[in-house]
């Protein structure tokens, strides 16, 4: 053993001893990520999925034409602006008959949604047959029995900390004793916009809103940041002026997003007088917003197709263009369409810059095109959770899923494309 | 494909530049209010056949601004407020061109201040309220000049209160109920001090900022235009005092304990006979010249100052509104009406 060895093998022990050292603290990394990720996931979905089901109640409603339609008309008209809340009244009643004044048939009232007279007008007209007849429904109880019924740790509370006072409690228990209470599936999360009543409220407003501002977003940025990115790699001189605007759009993909969205309140909204709280603008904003990240991803891919095809295509005798859009552009396609759907799932999250646009509002109407005020997924999710009754926690929990369903569809689709259609060379 | 897209981008960008007509009525305003006029928003569209209408919260201030930047369909018909339209905003109002505005009270809110249940009970006078978050407090005792804050625990404000440090967690200026709290508590905590009180005749201007300023150097922490986010910081830090509006407080029992002010408790009662000190109206404004323009209008504050709304028995009031004196509410039922211009020389100057 010489000199050398001999310290080489004094000096291993220490240096696998911190290369030990350096794989655990990696490790240890990796495990308190995802140990954070499934905390916040568990809790999201334990929250949430109470949003899917909603507390349906039992009742035997007997469609009284003296209530209905007390001048035997038989107009559709008449039939329609009727008292239903009546009917829901008279069959609670008739279970429990000895609820007698006028507050408390009203407490007793407030456990059904006030949702609920709507649909019981609509199965009518659609069937009007069922008059003077008697039939049970499923009827969507009240946000705040909702909210006890999904947590049986509330019924313990004192009566004033609880949403629902002790004769309310009373009613329901009797209810369910009698197999009149369970879980169904709610249909109006999926259906409906936003509401000031738990129950009613839905995300499918947010999620047309958010379709319609995407839409608009790729519409614009796919094309201008396709050809600003061709034109920049392959046709643009390399000189000083190509350089500054090089180094300007990398500086724009790293500028926060409310200022794309003081932008767009500056020009859309106070020189191009475009309305407020519309999809269109939106879309606007957020395609400035994504423009850079797809113009350095399409860079990045014509970047990766080699020189020899561009090469050859100019040795066959190809312009310029054609060689670029026969060859170089169809070969970096991939590259660029996950560029794009990653921005675009981007732009899905975004709410700041919407903010200053109007796009943060109380919408209860679903939007039917990019012109009708519009809110999207991210901002129905703080509106919810901006709210102070009870019930919207959970549609909080369940928007936040939504959301992530439609991020990591699209970004596995990105993966996809990316997996399927890249070529190494 | 190439020219589909290409077209689309086209038809995108020759939207801009002309004017939309709207159909549905568009309201900004304050966030106190905001919770009320919701309710009454989904109401309007489920009963009345017209859209319903679409709210923004973005405070009292930020309201009056977007609402007083003009005429025409792409700026709101009616702003929210929880307080009175300042003389400053009617004159910028007139610049733009909106100079007849219609103003109706829909109800009173109180101020409540309040902490975690953990936490302990607290009786607050104004006096301690100013000495605690004024930026100026008075150097002698009789207020004739003024100190930095240097008070950072609750005992050095008042020997009756505990040993711990002031945390309070409130709105941002931008909110009505900033304006509200610092004019209802601050200065007339300011007040009692008549060095203070003789500086209003001398000095106006002097007196308004150092009466009404709340401190900056962090005792006093700014939560943003949401009182749920105020609620949530209670409930993490005991110690921490919030302000916001009853009708939270209301929503949020089981979580939050209100202090007394001045030996009252913010309860329905006392904010509506006005024996809690620190309470105050909530306002609409509407542009009557969109009145005839935007369908609507008319119908939904109709909707608004119903009794069925915000009448003593209304809808609103379960949702924590403190409704007006009935003479009151069928004054603004008319105004509503008729869209009563609103003279802005009512306004202190």
């Amino acid at each position: 053993m010489n000199k050398n060895t001999r310290i080489i093998a004094k000096s291993l022990k220490k240096r696998n001893r911190s290369e030990s050292t350096f794989r655990l603290m990696g490790l240890l990394g990796i495990i308190s990520a995802i140990s954070f990720l499934v905390i916040i996931l568990f809790s999201i979905i334990n929250e949430g999925k109470k949003a899917f089901v909603s507390t349906q109640i039992k009742l035997d409603i007997f469609f009284d034409s003296k209530i209905l339609d007390p001048g035997n008309s038989g107009k559709i008209t008449e039939i329609e602006n009727a008292n239903y809340q009546t009917l829901i009244k008279a069959s609670l009643l008739n279970f429990f008959p000895d609820v007698k004044t006028r507050n408390d048939q009203r407490d007793l009232l407030s456990m059904i949604s006030s949702s609920e007279q709507e649909n019981l007008m609509r199965t009518l007209t659609n069937d009007i047959s069922l008059m003077n007849t008697k039939k049970e429904f499923w009827l969507k109880s009240s946000s705040k029995y909702d909210v006890i019924n999904k947590n049986p740790e509330m019924i313990d509370f004192a009566e004033e900390d609880r949403l629902i006072s002790n004769q309310q409690l009373f009613w329901f228990n009797e209810l369910k004793k009698d197999n009149r209470v369970k879980f169904g599936f709610n249909k109006i999360f999926f259906t409906a916009a936003d509401s000031t009543e738990p129950e009613q409220a839905g995300i499918w407003g947010s999620v047309m809103g958010s379709f319609f501002t995407l839409f608009v977003t790729l519409l614009l940025s796919f094309p201008i940041a396709v050809a600003a990115g061709v034109f920049l790699e392959e046709l643009a001189p390399k000189n000083r002026f190509t350089h500054f605007i090089e180094v300007n759009i990398n500086n724009l993909a790293a500028v926060p997003s409310i200022i794309f969205g003081l932008l767009g309140l500056a020009i859309f909204l106070n020189v191009m007088h475009l309305p407020r709280s519309a999809p269109l603008v939106g879309g606007m904003v957020l395609a400035l917003m994504t423009l850079p990240t797809i113009i350095i991803a399409t860079r990045a891919s014509l970047k990766a197709v080699p020189p020899s095809i561009r090469e050859a295509a100019i040795g066959m005798g190809a312009t310029k263009m054609q060689t670029v859009t026969h060859h170089v552009l169809p070969l970096s396609m991939p590259g660029i369409s996950t560029g794009t759907i990653i921005g675009m799932s981007q732009a899905l999250g975004e709410s700041a810059p919407l903010l200053m646009i109007g796009m943060v509002a109380f919408i209860v109407d679903v939007p039917e095109s990019f012109l009708d005020s519009s809110t999207v997924l991210p901002v129905q999710i703080y509106l919810w959770k901006s709210t102070a009754a009870r019930g919207f926690v959970e549609l909080t929990a369940a928007g936040v899923l939504v959301l992530l369903t439609f991020l990591i569809l699209m970004n596995s689709f990105a993966v996809i494309i990316r997996k399927k259609f890249e070529k190494k060379w | 494909m190439k020219k589909t897209i290409l077209t689309a981008s086209l038809i995108a960008f020759g939207f801009s530049g002309s004017a939309f007509a709207r159909d549905q009525i568009q309201i900004v305003g304050s966030s106190t209010v905001y919770p009320f006029a919701t309710v009454v928003a989904e109401r309007f569209g489920k009963t009345s056949g017209f859209k319903t209408p679409v709210i923004e919260s973005t405070g009292s201030g930020g309201g009056l601004k977007l609402f007083c930047k003009g005429l025409g369909t792409e700026h709101p018909d009616i702003t929210n407020a929880s307080r009175r339209i300042k003389a400053k905003e009617v004159k910028n109002c007139s610049k733009n061109g909106v100079t007849d505005i219609t103003e109706i009270k829909v109800g009173f809110d109180g101020i409540a201040m309040a902490n975690a249940k953990a936490g302990p009970m607290l009786e607050l006078s104004l006096k301690d309220i100013y000495l605690a978050l004024a930026k100026d407090v008075p150097a002698d005792p009789n207020g004739d000049t003024v100190k930095p804050n240097p008070y950072k625990m609750w005992n050095e404000v008042n020997p009756a209160l505990p040993n711990a440090p002031i945390v309070v967690v409130g709105p941002p200026p931008t909110s009505g109920t900033r304006d509200a709290f610092n004019e209802l508590a601050i200065e007339r905590g300011c007040k009692k001090f008549p060095g203070r009180k003789a500086l209003k005749k001398k000095d106006k201007k002097l007196y308004k900022k150092e009466c009404r300023s709340i401190r900056e150097d962090g005792p006093y922490v700014e939560a943003g235009e949401n009182d749920n986010l105020i609620i949530e910081k209670l409930v993490a830090d005991p110690g921490a005092l919030g302000v916001f509006g009853y009708s939270f407080l209301d929503q949020n029992r089981d979580k939050v304990k209100a202090a007394k002010v001045d030996g009252v408790f913010p309860e329905f009662e006392a904010i509506s006979s006005g024996e809690y000190p620190v309470s105050r109206s909530l306002f609409f404004y509407i542009k009557n010249a969109h009145a005839a323009v935007i369908p609507g209008i008319k119908q939904y504050v109709a909707e608004f100052t119903n009794a069925k709304a915000i009448g003593s028995d209304g809808y609103l009031v379960s949702k924590g509104l403190i409704p007006l004196p009935e003479s009151d509410r069928a004054k603004f039922e008319k105004a509503g009406k008729s869209l009563t211009k609103f003279d802005g020389n009512v306004l202190k100057k």
